[in-house]
């Protein structure tokens, strides 16, 4: 155990040493501030625009730009680019070693395969994990902070109305689901990454399975629809379940197994291939 | 006296799908030897030397390191090893004193921050030690690489062209820190190179492969005296000397004569015994000078 927790710190040490670790929280900064300011500016007549129509039949009152509202924007952005993020780290994190030929330092050395590798993958998930906490404060707490607190409201088919003392738990839960997901994608990269002595092809690999697997979903062939349910990306958009009123324990319950069943699958195959890795490189 | 074998590998073989790296490699390395491990490009050097170190899984044999079978004790057996396989690669982002800790910590070095002044020390970069790696020019790496390899005390080192890239001055101190290293600390080293120079020069005990086989292994001097060899004799009378030559039985070994210096295909015994016929006819010997070296031992044995 002790020196599991060496390779952790020695992974986390390498990991916040290097340049584009800091990319994914300099660009989810960015993002934020930029709808943050959009909103500051513009949020007002857009949001007028939109209820234009249901003004007519409903009478809206209170903060209804409020900090809750722009974290649920957030949300629902930054699911998209996180994955990159995600892979831009996790994915070089085994390619990475063996391109820059350090795999000759590290593995003639007393150290197991599998513990290098679990501290790896762990190390990548603190990143992971704190890049999402990184999103979930800078989105929540600075739109609490500039726009206040305030009941949110959710447009879906029906316009879902949460008051504001029990936004918390869903956040929380929404989050927490996000970063179960978040850790799939991880684990995805990961293994794509022992598999590859260059890092450019799991991070793009990793991009592209999650993409090229969401759109042929999308587009609703018959084919695909048995496939579906056991694509774990048909479960990254999961966290939204929290914003329904009634959640479906089943269906929730369905969408963390799913992705768990992926998650162990990815790092097995990541360290039942590395064990036996020839490092040529 | 039996020496304590350090590494051995019997009958070792790697092949990818149709490519066959090595073939039964069978070689030894004493306690105390520094070992070279010579053999052209592709002979398959490298492959042994990553299959010695765990990094690749031999497709059959058996290698032992410290009289242990590697396969099932890894973690000790590399516990008492340092390498430096091929060029020196490290964290360049990260100073050199950095990467020794990465390293030291995973190798549970004890008094670390001591033992890395030590090491730098040793190979002359105590005063960069602070410096990022990507400054280092390709020499200052080298060094570091071997400092790396002795962060732990290891009782064995294996290095992979360790003279790679560097200049003759480079080399000549490579050769120096290497020999220092053995006498000095007791360290054995196998040392794989294609300068064979370099291997004539501080190398006790060698191996030759080619192929991915073996094709001699033994003491360096022995192996080099073996067999006939090229002598040069530097005379005063050439012209003398090569007619006394022409007319005794060492007829049939005489090469060429060029200027005053006359050339023969001779065995190690026969040297002073045909010194001795020139003296005894008079003629004046200043200097006698064998050819063969490891290189042309080293192309014949390939070539055959």
């Amino acid at each position: 155990m002790k020196a599991l927790i060496t390779l952790i710190r020695i992974e986390l040490f390498k990991i916040f040493r290097k340049g584009r670790t800091y990319i994914g929280f300099g660009a989810i900064f960015l993002i934020i501030f930029a709808i943050q300011a959009g909103i500051y500016f513009e949020g007002q007549n857009v949001f007028d625009f939109i209820l234009q129509q249901l003004e007519q039949n409903f009478f809206f009152e209170g903060n209804l730009i409020n900090g809750y509202l722009i974290t649920y924007i957030v949300l629902n952005t930054l699911w998209i680019h996180v994955p990159i993020l995600v892979a831009l780290v996790t994915g070089d994190l085994i390619a990475g070693e063996a391109n820059a030929g350090t795999f000759r330092l590290i593995l003639t050395r007393p150290v197991s395969r599998v513990k290098l590798l679990i501290a790896k993958f762990l190390a990548g998930w603190t990143y992971t994990f704190l890049l999402v906490l990184f999103m979930a404060i800078l989105g929540m707490g600075m739109g609490i902070l500039i726009f206040g607190k305030g009941d949110l409201m959710v447009l879906k088919s029906t316009i879902n109305f949460f008051p504001a003392d029990e936004l918390p738990w869903r956040f929380f839960a929404a989050f927490a689901y996000g970063m179960l997901s978040m850790t799939v994608v991880a684990a995805l990269a990961f293994m794509l990454s022992a598999f590859s002595d260059n890092s450019i092809g799991p991070i793009i690999g990793a991009v592209a399975i999650i993409i090229g697997i969401t759109i042929i979903s999308t587009i609703g062939f018959s084919w695909m629809k048995t496939l579906n349910p056991y694509l774990f990306t048909s479960y990254l958009p999961g966290w939204q379940q929290f914003f329904e009123f009634d959640i479906n324990k089943g269906k929730l319950i369905k969408s963390v197994l799913v992705q768990l069943s992926y998650l162990i699958a990815f790092l097995g195959v990541a360290i039942v291939y590395f064990r036996k890795k020839d490092i040529l490189s | 006296m039996n020496k304590e074998t350090y590494i051995e590998l019997i009958s070792v073989s790697k092949h990818y799908k149709k490519l066959r790296a090595v073939a039964e490699l069978s070689m030894k390395v004493y306690k105390g030897d520094i070992y070279g491990f010579l053999g052209p490009n592709g002979a398959g050097k490298s492959t042994s030397i990553r299959m010695m170190l765990s990094l690749i899984s031999p497709t059959s044999g058996e290698i032992k390191l410290f009289g242990k079978d590697l396969a099932h004790n890894r973690y000790q057996t590399l516990s008492r090893i340092g390498a430096l396989i091929e060029k020196p690669d490290f964290y360049n982002y990260l100073s050199a004193r950095k990467n020794l800790q990465i390293l030291g910590k995973i190798s549970k070095v004890e008094n670390l921050s001591l033992r890395i002044d030590e090491t730098l020390d040793l190979v002359g970069l105590l005063d960069r030690g602070n410096s990022k790696v990507k400054s280092y020019s390709q020499g200052m790496r080298q060094r570091l690489g071997i400092a790396q390899s002795l962060l732990h005390n290891p009782d064995l080192i294996i290095l992979d062209e360790p003279a790679n890239g560097l200049d003759p001055q480079g080399q000549k101190e490579m050769r120096q820190l290497i020999r220092d290293i053995n006498r000095e600390k007791g360290i054995t080293v196998l040392i794989s190179s294609h300068i064979l120079n370099e291997i004539e020069q501080i190398a006790n005990r060698m191996v030759i492969i080619d192929k991915g086989k073996s094709v001699v292994e033994g003491d360096v001097q022995e192996l080099l005296n073996e067999g006939e060899m090229k002598v040069s004799f530097f005379v005063s009378n050439p012209s003398k000397v090569l007619q006394t030559i022409q007319s005794s039985t060492f007829a049939k070994h005489y090469v060429d004569s060029v200027e005053d210096k006359i050339t023969l295909t001779l065995t190690h015994e026969q040297v002073p015994e045909i010194t001795r016929f020139l003296v005894e006819k008079n003629i004046e010997v200043f200097a006698i000078k064998p050819l063969r070296s490891l290189e042309e031992y080293f192309l014949t044995i390939t070539k055959a």
